[in-house]
C-alpha cells in the first residue's frame, strides 16, 4: 500500500533517517521503535506528509501510494488515506466537544452531511465513546482523549493509520484500552497501524513486523522475534527469554509462562538449596524525613485527597501509582507546601511545609514538576547551574557537581531544550536539589524516556537515595517501578489503597504487576534477580 | 397560554445569527433613547432573556463580567460629571469644595456644586452606554462565539478557522501560566520585576509555540486548507473581481466624502465596489469544498427571535420621531412615557417564549427507561440471597 524507498533526511549537521526501505501492506500492524532522538517521530512525518514541512531539513527518496508518488502532496492532501495522530492530542484538538472533533475531518474533506453524521456515530461506538459526545474536549482524560484523537482520524476512513507513542502517557489499564482499539481496526476494518513506541512491552505482542531505527539513522524491518533478539531495546520478557536461552522469544506473557516451567523449577530448587530468596530492602527504622497524616485536599468543593497518611524515609525510594485523576500530583504539591489542606497535617523535617513561605519550603523538598522545562528559562546549561548556585546561597559549582554526578558529560555551553529528556530531567532535579532538600518529589518523570533513560533515572535517583535522600516518584510505569522503586503507595479516589514493600504490593495487583512477576510468580520482580540466581547455579 | 399541550420545545441550538440580530436590535433601541424609563426596560429585558435562555457553556458565564461593566460604566459618567461639574443651574444637592485651577483651565471646574440635573444627566448618558454593553454581553453570553464565526462565508472559511483556534489559545495560555509560575516556584532566584518577568514569560511562549505548531499539524494533518478543484481560469477571475472591488470602495469613498468630485463617483462608485466585493466572494466560496457538521437550521423559532429586536428598535425609533419628549426627556421634569413607548422594549421578551431550551449536560444525557435502569441496578444482598 505505501513503499519507503531510499528516504534520507538530513538536518545541516546530522543524519536523523539515512537510506529507509519500509513497506506496509493493507491489514498490517506495524511497530516502530528505537531510542529517543533516533527519528521515530521524524520517519512518522515522512508518512504523514509532515516531514519537512514542519521541522526544516532535507527530504531525499520516494513515497509511493498504490505505486503513484506521494513525496511531493502535503499532508491536507494525504489526509484522505493516512490518519496521523500526534504525540499529545489535547495540543492536536481543534474543537470544543467531542463529536464536533470527530467530525472536523470530514468537514475538511467535504462530505455531504448524511454520510458525515453517520460516520460520526459509527465511530463513537466502535470506539465506546458514545457517552462522551457533547463533552468538553479538555475535561477528559488521557485514555479518553486519546481515543477521540483516533476517531477523529478514523471518521475520515484513512487506509492507513499512524500514531506517535499513543500509550506513553497512559496508565496501564487506558493503555490497554488503546491498543486493544488499535487491535480491533487492524482485525475488523482491514486498517494498518503504524505505531511508533519506546515502551514497548505492550504493543510488541500485536505487531506483526518490527521496525528498528538505528542510531545511525538505518532501519532493520522483520518480525519482531527476530528484531528483539539482538535489539538493544527490549522489554524485560525479552531479556528474561534471552536470559533463559529461549527461542524463538516468547512475545506475550502467556508464551512466556509455558515456557518458564522448567526455569521456575530451578529457581525453586536454588531457593530451597539455600539461597536466599530476593527480598525488598528492610523497613526503614529511623525518624521519616517527612510525613503526612490525614491530610484532606480539596479543589474549590471537590475533594481531591480524603485523608491520606504517608511518611517518607530518607534512603527510600517510594512509587505514587494510581490511575489518571486519582489525586497524585494533588499529594505531591501538598507534600511540597504549595496547596493547602483542609485538614491533616504535613510535616518534612519539624515544620509544615505549607506555612514556611516560598524560600524556607525549597529548603525542605525539592521537587520536579510534570514538565521538568517549566523549571528552565536560561539560555545554557551553565547559566541554569549558576542561577540555582546564587537562589540556594551555595558554593559557586555545585549544582554542575551535582549535575556531572547524575548525568556525565553534558556540555555545559548547550541549551537546556537541545537536551535529551533524560539530561533535561537531570538538569532540573539538579538545580532543585541545589539546596540540599532532604526530600525529592519527582511527578511523572518517565514520561518520554527510553529503556536506556529509564536505566540512567534508576541509577541516579538510586545514588540519591545512598545519599540520604527520600524520594517520592509518581509513574505509571510499573517496570521502572520494578527496578527502582522500595515501597510503592497506591492511590484511587484520594485515597491510599496499597501500601507496602513493592514485591508485596506488585505481586497482587494484576494492572500493576512488571513482566517478571507475571511470568515466574511472587517473589521475582526483575531479570537482573532471575540472572543473580542462575549465575551461581552454573557457577 | 400555549395553544396546543402536545407541542413540546425539544432542546436545541439556536442559530447564532438570531441572536446577534436580537442583540443589535436592543443596542440600536438603546442608541435612539435616553429615556431612564425605556432603558431600565432594555437593560431589564435583555437580563431577563439571557437568563432564561442561556445553556451552560463557558462563555455563558461571561455574562456577570458585562453587567459588571455596565454598573462601572454609569458609575464613571455619573463621577465624572460631578467632578466637572460646578454650574448652579438647577437644584443644587450638595456642595463639594471647589478646585481653584490655573489660568489656562478657565472654563473648566473641578467639583463645586453637584446638581440633581447634571446627575441625572450622567446617569441617563450611562445606562444608554450600559444597555448598549449589556446587548452585546447577551449576544456573547446567548450565542457560541466559535458558532457564529462558523458560520461566515465560505470565501471567509480559512480567515474564519483561524479566529476560532486564536480563541481557544487564550485559556490554554492562561493554563500554561499557572503552570510554569508554579514550577518557577520551586526554584529560587531573587524575583525582580524583570527578571521574574522573562522567567515567566520565556517557558510559556516556548509552550505557546510548541502548541501551535502542533495544532497547525494536526489541522494540516487532518485536511485543513485542502485546495479542492482550482482551475486556473476561475481563480483569475476571482482575483479580478476582488482588485475591481477595491478600486471601486476606495474611489467611491473618495467621491462620497470629497464634496468636490461630480456626483456619479461617490455612490455609484461604491455601490459597484460593494457588488464586485459580493460577486468575488461568492466565486472564492465556490472553490471551497467544505461542508458542515450538523449546522443550525434557520427555523420559526430563529425569525421570530430575530424580528422581534427589530420590531422594538423600529417602535422606539418611531416613540423618538413622532414624540421626541418621551424618548429624550429633559433632566428639569419626571420623564413621560407612553404605552406604546412601554410596549416597545416588552416585544424583545419574544425570545422567553419561543426560544427552545439551550441544551445542557443535564438535557443532553437521555434518563434511562424505568425497566432497565431497574434492571442495571445492582442487587441487594437480600435479593442475592434469595
Amino acid at each position: 500500500m505505501i513503499q519507503l524507498k531510499g528516504i534520507e533526511f538530513r538536518y545541516e549537521d546530522r543524519t536523523v533517517l539515512d537510506h529507509v526501505d519500509l513497506e506496509i501492506t493493507d491489514g498490517e500492524f506495524v511497530l516502530l521503535t528505537g531510542a529517543t532522538g533516533s527519528g521515530k517521530s521524524t520517519l512518522l512525518g515522512v508518512v504523514a506528509g509532515l516531514v519537512p514541512d514542519y521541522t526544516g531539513g532535507t527530504l531525499v527518496g520516494e513515497v509511493l501510494w498504490d505505486g503513484m508518488s506521494i513525496l511531493e502532496l502535503p499532508a491536507r492532501e494525504r489526509a484522505d488515506r493516512i490518519g496521523f495522530v500526534g504525540q499529545n492530542p489535547a495540543a492536536w484538538f481543534v474543537t470544543d466537544t467531542v463529536e464536533e472533533e470527530l467530525a472536523y475531518g470530514m468537514e475538511q474533506l467535504g462530505l455531504p452531511p448524511a454520510t458525515m453524521r453517520r460516520r460520526v456515530e459509527e465511530t463513537l461506538d466502535l470506539l465506546g465513546i458514545a457517552d462522551l459526545r457533547h463533552r468538553d474536549l479538555r475535561t477528559l482524560s488521557g485514555g479518553e482523549q486519546q481515543r477521540v484523537a483516533i476517531g477523529a482520524v478514523l471518521t475520515m476512513h484513512p487506509r492507513l493509520l499512524v500514531l506517535d507513542e499513543p500509550t506513553s502517557a497512559l496508565d496501564p489499564t487506558a493503555a490497554e484500552d488503546v491498543l486493544a482499539i488499535l487491535t480491533r481496526l487492524v482485525h475488523d476494518l482491514g486498517v494498518s497501524v503504524l505505531v511508533a513506541e519506546h515502551r514497548i512491552e505492550r504493543v510488541v505482542p500485536f505487531a506483526d513486523r518490527m521496525v528498528l531505527l538505528r542510531p545511525d539513522g538505518s532501519v532493520q524491518v522483520d518480525e519482531p522475534q527476530t528484531i528483539l533478539e539482538t535489539s538493544p531495546i527490549a522489554p524485560p520478557l525479552v531479556d528474561l527469554g534471552r536470559l533463559a536461552g529461549w527461542r524463538p522469544l516468547p512475545l506475550t506473557v502467556r508464551d512466556a509462562r509455558r515456557r518458564a516451567v522448567s526455569l521456575r523449577e530451578r529457581l525453586d530448587e536454588s531457593i530451597q538449596d539455600g539461597r536466599p530468596a530476593p527480598v525488598d530492602r528492610d523497613q526503614p527504622t529511623g525518624p521519616p524525613a517527612s510525613s503526612a497524616r490525614s491530610l484532606v485536599v480539596a479543589q474549590g468543593r471537590t475533594p481531591v485527597l480524603t485523608g491520606v497518611d504517608l511518611t517518607l524515609h530518607p534512603g527510600r525510594v517510594i512509587a505514587l501509582m494510581g490511575r489518571n485523576g486519582a489525586g497524585k500530583s494533588t499529594l505531591l504539591w501538598a507534600l511540597q507546601g504549595r496547596l493547602g489542606r483542609v485538614s491533616g497535617t504535613v510535616e518534612t523535617a519539624g515544620l509544615d511545609p505549607h506555612t514556611v513561605g516560598g524560600d524556607r519550603r525549597r529548603l525542605l523538598s525539592g521537587m520536579v514538576p510534570q514538565t521538568a522545562a517549566d523549571l528552565l528559562y536560561l539560555e545554557s546549561v551553565v547559566d541554569e547551574c549558576r542561577a540555582a548556585d546564587d537562589a540556594a546561597g551555595a558554593q559557586p559549582g555545585h549544582c554542575r557537581d551535582l549535575l556531572e554526578r547524575l548525568a556525565p558529560g553534558i556540555d555545559p555551553t548547550t541549551h537546556p531544550r537541545d537536551l535529551s529528556e533524560g539530561q533535561k530531567l537531570a538538569l532540573a532535579v539538579a538545580v532543585v536539589l541545589t539546596t540540599r532538600p532532604p526530600v525529592l518529589l519527582l511527578d511523572e518523570p518517565t514520561r518520554g524516556l527510553d529503556y536506556p533513560g529509564k536505566a540512567a533515572l534508576a541509577s541516579m535517583l538510586r545514588t540519591l537515595a545512598d545519599e540520604g535522600h527520600a524520594v517520592l516518584v509518581a509513574t505509571h510505569d510499573v517496570e521502572f517501578v520494578a527496578q527502582t522503586c522500595d515501597r510503592v503507595v497506591v492511590l484511587a479516589e484520594g485515597e491510599v489503597v496499597s501500601d507496602g514493600p513493592t514485591r508485596a504490593v506488585v505481586a497482587e495487583s494484576p494492572s500493576f504487576a512488571p513482566q517478571v512477576t507475571k511470568v515466574l510468580g511472587a517473589p521475582w520482580l526483575r531479570v537482573d534477580e532471575v540472572a543473580a540466581v542462575l549465575d551461581e547455579v552454573l557457577g | 397560554m400555549s395553544t396546543s399541550p402536545k407541542r413540546v420545545r425539544f432542546p436545541r441550538e439556536l442559530h447564532p445569527v438570531a441572536w446577534w440580530t436580537w442583540a443589535v436590535g436592543i443596542a440600536a433601541a438603546a442608541s435612539m433613547t435616553t429615556s431612564p424609563w425605556l432603558l431600565g426596560l432594555l437593560v431589564a429585558v435583555t437580563c431577563l432573556v439571557v437568563v432564561s435562555c442561556r445553556g451552560d457553556g463557558p462563555w455563558a458565564r461571561a455574562f456577570k463580567l458585562y453587567l459588571w461593566l455596565a454598573v462601572i460604566t454609569v458609575v464613571i459618567r455619573v463621577f465624572f460629571r460631578v467632578l466637572l461639574g460646578g454650574s448652579e443651574v438647577g437644584h443644587v444637592l450638595f456642595r463639594l469644595p471647589s478646585v481653584p485651577l490655573p489660568e489656562w483651565a478657565a472654563g473648566i471646574q473641578l467639583l463645586g456644586p453637584a446638581t440633581r440635573e447634571q446627575i441625572l444627566a450622567g446617569l441617563y448618558d450611562g445606562m444608554q452606554l450600559a444597555c448598549i454593553l449589556l446587548a452585546f454581553g447577551a449576544a456573547n453570553a446567548l450565542a457560541n462565539p466559535k458558532r457564529l464565526l462558523k458560520v461566515m462565508p465560505p470565501a471567509l472559511y480559512e480567515i474564519g478557522s483561524a479566529m476560532v483556534v486564536a480563541v481557544s489559545v487564550l485559556p490554554q495560555l492562561v493554563d500554561s501560566a499557572r503552570r510554569v509560575k508554579h514550577a518557577q516556584e520551586l526554584r529560587g532566584g531573587e524575583p525582580g520585576r524583570i527578571r521574574g518577568l522573562r522567567r515567566l514569560l520565556v517557558p510559556v511562549l516556548e509552550d505557546a509555540f510548541d502548541r501551535s505548531l502542533a495544532l497547525a499539524a494536526g489541522m494540516d494533518a487532518r485536511g485543513y486548507g485542502r485546495a479542492g478543484g482550482t482551475d486556473p481560469k476561475a481563480r483569475r477571475v476571482t482575483g479580478a473581481l476582488m482588485v475591481t472591488a477595491l478600486l471601486g470602495t476606495c474611489v467611491g469613498v473618495y467621491g462620497f466624502l470629497d464634496s468636490t468630485t461630480p456626483a456619479w463617483i461617490g455612490l455609484p462608485m461604491l455601490g459597484l465596489g460593494a457588488l464586485c466585493a459580493v460577486l468575488g466572494m461568492a466565486s472564492a466560496g465556490r472553490r471551497v469544498q467544505r461542508t458542515r457538521y450538523r449546522p443550525e437550521k434557520w427555523q420559526q423559532a430563529e425569525l421570530l427571535i430575530a424580528g422581534s429586536a427589530v420590531l422594538t428598535a423600529v417602535l422606539v425609533w418611531w416613540v423618538g420621531r413622532t414624540s421626541g419628549s418621551i424618548a429624550h426627556p429633559g433632566v428639569e421634569v419626571l420623564p413621560q412615557i407612553t404605552l406604546l413607548a412601554l410596549c416597545a422594549p416588552l416585544v424583545a421578551l419574544v425570545p422567553i417564549l419561543v426560544a427552545p431550551p439551550a441544551p445542557t449536560v443535564a438535557n443532553r444525557t437521555v434518563p434511562r427507561s424505568a425497566p432497565d435502569a431497574a434492571s442495571r441496578r445492582a442487587r441487594t444482598p437480600e435479593e442475592v440471597a434469595r
